[in-house]
């Protein structure tokens, strides 16, 4: 299941390149990634929201999160391009493929922890 | 990158995972890492720490990358600081902005280890072949200053060798472009003892300094042998022979020599290698081109040297025009040249003489657009009689030391009368007795009227009838050249006689000839009526000297100076 939200590539270069920040960065990844979806949620014009998502795209790509990037490039695009009707579906999905990731990497800081 | 040589990279990006995780790739790949969170800090931070190289996100809160990239850009003058702008931004529009903004490249996310690293070297290797590039402006600007400044020094000094004869006499006109000498050319002019002046105009091979160093020791020669009242061939040869000494073989001056006697009204020119100067009509018509038949000075040993020069008749106000080739060899944008045509209009067109130059300035000007650094001209006019030119130098007083009761018998013989001529050696000699010091300029005109009266008239048997045209006068020079070259005896004796006399003294000159002598009453007569080209010299003679009388049926003539 993680293959489809994950790109595993990616992630063995981050530990590599981490090392012992490994940790630190994903801790940080879900804290601003939370921020990030307030920020969308909160979105009044859509330039607000197109750049939030831009961001979140940004960081979830560096992350590996590549379903969650893709989701956030679409936001992004359909933010300049109004009329934005329909785009709370758009958001949930970003909410629902955050879960996903989120579980993931909960699931890494765990298994370092204990191992 | 070696070790150790890592960079200090500013990091400037508001995500905190993207900033972390840039931070920590840049920093294992050897770096120094600064952070900034948005565009304002990132400027801050670049004044404050001067990093090599700027990692820029696009997109920031507070100041966006766009503008912090110009006002980075701004503040690192000439030096390049690279910037690489990190963006996912994937539409074409966005992308040229980061490069109108001042980027050199783009990272994309996610980050790869391996191209960041890449990027940065090559950033790297741009960043030092730009410094490189600057240090050698700044080096070569340093040069070329220096350079300048020794030019300038060096033209100081040279003017004041170049200067100290007679460019400034009043039938003189000259004009060379500023640093012409730079470029080789060098135009000289001074007086010999008897008032003839003497004019060198010569363009060394090459350019720049190596091509004015032989420019000194040329002027030298000049005016010293000018000054001692040495031949035109004495003075050539010896200019020959110091060049070919002292220069590289690749290495010569193109020179026109020339004499201008008020006294005879001819001018004597020697042209080696230099364009045709012009001998000109009062009203600037060309009366004779003055070609080059002579390789140019430095290329021949003492040998090979033909110091022979051409002997052409001057009225008061005819002239003689002397250019360099800059004049000739100015082109325009087809890179056609000005040429002789051209200069042959020019003159032609000349009405008023004083104008020529600036006529022709303004002709090559029209013609080649741009003023060329090597061109020299002189325009040279012989004076009236009623014109003087200024008093030739006379010797420095040698000392207290003055001779006054002596005498001495110079004999020249057989093959030696064809080169030699003792006339300068004699006037030096004569120097030396005070009461002569003021008067070395006539003694010299007078000593050398009557030894070549002697040489030619006497030795070699010429008819002085012969100068009375412009043709005949060539034909009276070939037909000298001619029998001087057959000549195996003969004499030509000086006895000099200087004793105390009343206050002063007294000087007595014989010039005894081995020739067939001549009927001296006919001949004063005759010299008395005659105005043409022949009949000068005896009246000049006689004119400068306390006394002058002729005996022996012609073949000894007697001078006297008094004082």
């Amino acid at each position: 299941m993680a293959d489809m939200h994950i790109d595993h590539k990616v992630l063995s270069d981050l530990r590599e390149v981490m090392e012992d920040g490994y940790l630190q960065l994903v801790q940080t990844f879900l804290d601003d990634s939370e921020r990030r979806l307030g920020q969308l949620h909160a979105a009044r014009s859509a330039q607000e929201l197109g750049a939030a998502a831009h961001s979140f795209k940004g960081s979830s790509s560096n992350m590996g999160a590549v379903a969650l990037a893709g989701l956030c490039q679409q936001l992004e695009d359909r933010a300049r391009r109004p009329p934005l009707f329909g785009i709370e579906d758009l958001i949930s999905r970003i909410d629902q493929e955050f879960a996903e990731v989120q579980r993931f990497y909960r699931a890494e800081q765990q298994g370092i922890s204990a191992g | 990158m070696p070790a150790g040589q890592g960079l200090t990279v500013l990091v400037a990006e508001d995500s905190d995972v993207d900033r972390m995780l840039l931070a920590r790739i840049v920093k294992r790949q050897g770096h120094q890492v600064v952070t900034a969170q948005n565009g304002q800090e990132a400027v801050a931070l670049f004044s404050e720490r001067r990093p090599q190289l700027v990692l820029l996100d696009a997109l920031m809160p507070v100041m966006d990358g766009f503008e912090a990239a110009r006002q980075i850009k701004a503040l690192a003058g000439e030096a390049l600081v690279p910037i690489i702008f990190l963006t996912s931004l994937n539409e074409e529009q966005a992308l040229v902005r980061c490069l109108e903004a001042g980027g050199d490249d783009f990272m994309a996310k996610p980050y790869s280890a391996v191209i960041l690293a890449a990027k940065i070297r090559a950033m790297d290797r741009l960043r030092r072949l730009q410094d490189t590039v600057l240090q050698q402006r700044d080096q070569i600007a340093r040069h070329h200053h220096h350079l300048l400044n020794e030019q300038r020094v060096a033209k100081a000094v040279f003017d004041k060798v170049a200067h100290s004869g007679c460019l400034g006499a009043p039938n003189i006109r000259s004009v060379q472009s500023p640093y012409a000498l730079f470029n080789g050319d060098l135009m000289l002019a001074a007086f010999t003892p008897s008032g003839d002046m003497r004019v060198f105009l010569g363009d060394f091979t090459g350019h720049g300094l190596p091509a004015a160093v032989g420019a000194m020791p040329l002027a030298e020669v000049f005016y010293g042998m000018t000054a001692k009242g040495y031949t035109m061939p004495q003075v050539l040869r010896e200019m020959n022979a110091k060049l070919k000494r002292i220069l590289p073989v690749d290495m010569f001056c193109c020179a026109l020599l020339l004499n201008l006697s008020q006294q005879r009204a001819v001018v004597e020119v020697w042209n080696g290698g230099m364009p045709d100067g012009y001998r000109l009509s009062a009203e600037g018509a060309v009366l004779t081109p003055l070609q080059s038949r002579h390789l140019p000075l430095g290329i021949l040993g003492p040998g090979q040297f033909d110091d022979a020069v051409e002997v052409w008749p001057l009225a008061a106000g005819e002239r003689v025009l002397l250019l360099s080739d800059g004049v000739l060899e100015t082109a325009d944008a087809q890179e056609r040249l000005f040429g002789e045509q051209r200069l042959r209009s020019v003159l032609a067109g000349n009405r008023e003489p004083a104008l020529l130059f600036s006529e022709l300035m303004q002709a090559l000007a029209l013609f080649g657009g741009q003023p060329r650094d090597d061109i020299s001209l002189c325009d040279i006019r012989m004076p009236g009689a009623q014109e003087p030119l200024p008093a030739p130098v006379n010797y420095p007083d040698s000392g207290p030391t003055s001779p006054a009761d002596w005498s001495l018998g110079f004999e020249v013989r057989g093959q030696s009368l064809r080169q030699f001529n003792p006339v300068p050696y004699l006037v030096q000699l004569l120097q030396q007795v005070h009461g002569l010091r003021t008067r070395g300029g006539n003694l010299y005109s007078v000593l050398s009227e009557l030894y070549s009266n002697a040489l030619e008239h006497g030795v070699l048997g010429l008819d002085s009838q012969l100068k009375r045209d412009v043709q005949g006068f060539a034909d009276y020079y070939q037909e000298r050249a001619r029998r001087l070259a057959l000549l195996s005896e003969g004499f030509v004796r000086i006895d000099l006689v200087v004793e105390p006399h009343a206050q002063g003294g007294r000087l007595k000159i014989d010039v005894r000839d081995s020739g067939e002598g001549f009927d001296v009453q006919q001949v004063l007569s005759r010299a008395a009526l005659q105005q043409g080209l022949s009949g000068r010299g005896l009246e000049l003679v006689r004119r400068l000297s306390s006394s002058a009388t002729w005996a022996e049926g012609g073949r000894c003539a007697r001078v006297e100076f008094a004082w």
